[in-house]
């Protein structure tokens, strides 16, 4: 036996009772409860949540900005008070807070409206090694079609950016767009956004700032980030899948030309021409994700009544046990910052031995959901020297029991391959 | 004893028969799986029409590595017309365990890689 003690979870940090919340967590898997660590994902949905989805389909349900009977204005009154309370979470102006699919429908909305009129022959863009695909092929596909060249900014050994290396691409006079991501979701690392837009907007150049992982783990204020684009998604955010958002600077969105043309969008329609409405409508063409911004709506109430300070104090103390007790594994190797105060509330991990998809299968043994694969990442994948990694993911129902089920369940996958 | 990894598939997996480079040969592939990423190649050999001998090289998980090695022993010696007709049913049965939905890839790379060499078909075995 050893003699090590055993690493303390700051209990005080951790949130209770918030688990009660969450309907899934009745279910069982296997005659054992259910273990969710894949929150990075897509996170867990509160009964407020998901009642507010069935209530307005019960209750409220009709199409938005078209009738004029009462119940098409209660829909109207749904669905722009859901944008109100979704930009009042992140200090935005619902005017220029635009409802997408998801976030990667907000990052090809820029690339495609501000891309194709912003972006020519000669030019820049620069985007990290750390991207997810979302963030990244939309990018190729614009420099490729502008003749323009994608540079990336490369990540050290913790996983990290380099603010130097940030001001010698800029300094070279061609990049017209950054594109970054705020929380990384394999390396977990938490990237500077406010000294990085600062520099970026004084070359003058645009940011365009991922915040999937972060707007569910951490305040965010785009007050004081300072990105001219920021989109990030519903469902990693208590929210429903079908609803993302993309906030973007006045100047800018008034400047472009919308992405999906149709209804909803237009101000008038003449046989040739068209003209459009005004921010945020001209970029939500067709009939939006009412219930399912109405859902997000809920979410982000929901998290406000937890306090997002509570809940990043939360994901760090949890993610701070996880990186202690995934230590006593050995062969396992972390990928990103040794230290979760850098980090959002995932850890990406390999086992020597061990493929991820057979330690993710491994640990379903025990109940716990984990993570595996090349996590739409492969250029990162490449830059780690791997295919692909597990990956640990908290949400606010998580307990430091489930870390330690996820422990148990990694140790005797190891038993099992003989290791 | 575990379902999945069966001793005889953590064997496979951990050393694996017919896994290396065979130079020369005459067909060749290399095919993903694009889940995980992870690659799979093989180099065949043919003589009077059939897969003489053969090399898988790659990396993956124990489900994949296993299969093909597996594989590679039943797939010497087989008439190339037979690798053609090859479905998933046979590699399933051949692996002998339950492999769920999601696992179901990583058990058919090989084949995949194997009649891409053989006829082209880069379709994922039915």
């Amino acid at each position: 036996m050893t003699s090590r003690p055993m690493p303390q979870v700051a209990d005080s940090a951790v949130l209770s009772g918030v688990r009660a919340d969450f309907p899934i967590f009745r279910r069982e898997f296997g005659g054992r409860p259910l273990v969710y660590l894949d929150s990075g994902a897509t996170s867990q949905k509160p009964d407020v949540v998901i009642e507010a989805v069935a209530e307005h389909l019960r209750s409220h349900n009709a199409n938005v900005h078209r009738g004029v009977y009462a119940l098409a204005q209660e829909a109207d009154a749904a669905y722009d008070g859901a944008r109100r309370r979704v930009a009042a979470f992140t200090g935005a102006d619902p005017q220029t807070t635009i409802f997408t699919k998801n976030v990667t429908e907000a990052i090809n909305l820029v690339a495609y409206s501000w891309g194709r009129a912003n972006i020519a022959a000669g030019d820049a863009v620069l985007i990290t090694q750390a991207e997810h695909h979302a963030n990244l092929v939309p990018w190729q596909m614009l420099c490729r079609e502008r003749s323009a060249e994608l540079r990336y900014l490369e990540v050290d050994d913790h996983g990290e950016l380099s603010l130097d290396a940030l001001d010698s691409e800029l300094a070279r006079g061609d990049v017209k767009l950054v594109a970054f991501t705020h929380v990384s979701n394999v390396l977990g690392t938490i990237n500077p956004v406010a000294e990085m837009t600062e520099r970026i907007r004084a070359a003058g150049a645009v940011s365009l700032v991922d915040g999937a992982q972060a707007v569910p783990q951490m305040p965010v204020d785009l007050g004081s980030l300072g990105a001219d684009f920021y989109g990030w998604t519903g469902h990693k955010a208590l929210g429903p899948t079908g609803v993302g958002v993309l906030h973007g600077r006045r100047e800018l969105l008034e400047q472009m030309e919308p992405f999906l043309t149709g209804g909803d969008m237009i101000a008038s329609v003449d046989f040739h021409t068209a003209s459009w409405n005004e921010l945020p409508y001209k970029f939500e063409a067709g009939t939006p994700p009412i219930a399912e911004a109405v859902g997000l709506g809920a979410a982000v109430d929901y998290l406000s009544a937890l306090g997002m300070e509570r809940v990043r104090a939360h994901d760090q103390a949890l993610t701070a046990y996880m990186l202690e007790r995934l230590a006593e594994i050995p062969g396992l190797r972390v990928a990103g910052p040794p230290d979760a105060e850098r980090r959002g509330g995932l850890v990406s991990f390999t086992i020597e031995g061990m493929h991820p998809h057979d330690i993710a299968e491994l640990a379903d043994r025990g109940g716990v959901c984990i993570r595996a694969g090349h996590h739409c990442a492969q250029p990162l994948m490449r830059c780690l020297g791997v295919s692909a990694t597990a990956r640990a993911s908290v949400g606010v129902y998580n307990e430091p029991a489930d870390i330690d089920a996820l422990v148990e369940a990694l140790i005797r996958g190891r038993e099992v391959f003989g290791l | 004893m575990d379902d999945l990894y069966r001793d005889y598939i953590l064997d496979h997996y951990k050393q694996p028969r017919n896994f290396g480079e065979l130079d020369p040969h005459d067909l060749e592939a290399l095919e993903h799986n694009p889940l995980c990423g992870d690659e799979l190649g093989v180099h065949i050999r043919v003589k009077d029409g059939r897969i003489e001998d053969l090399r898988f090289h790659g990396h993956g998980c124990a489900i994949s590595q296993a299969s093909a090695s597996i594989a590679s022993e039943e797939l010497k010696g087989m008439e190339l017309s037979e690798v053609e007709g090859l479905g998933a049913d046979w590699m399933i049965e051949l692996l002998g365990i339950p492999v769920s939905a999601t696992r179901r890839k990583c058990a058919l790379l090989n084949l995949k890689v194997v009649r891409g060499a053989v006829s082209g078909d880069h379709a994922w075995p039915t």
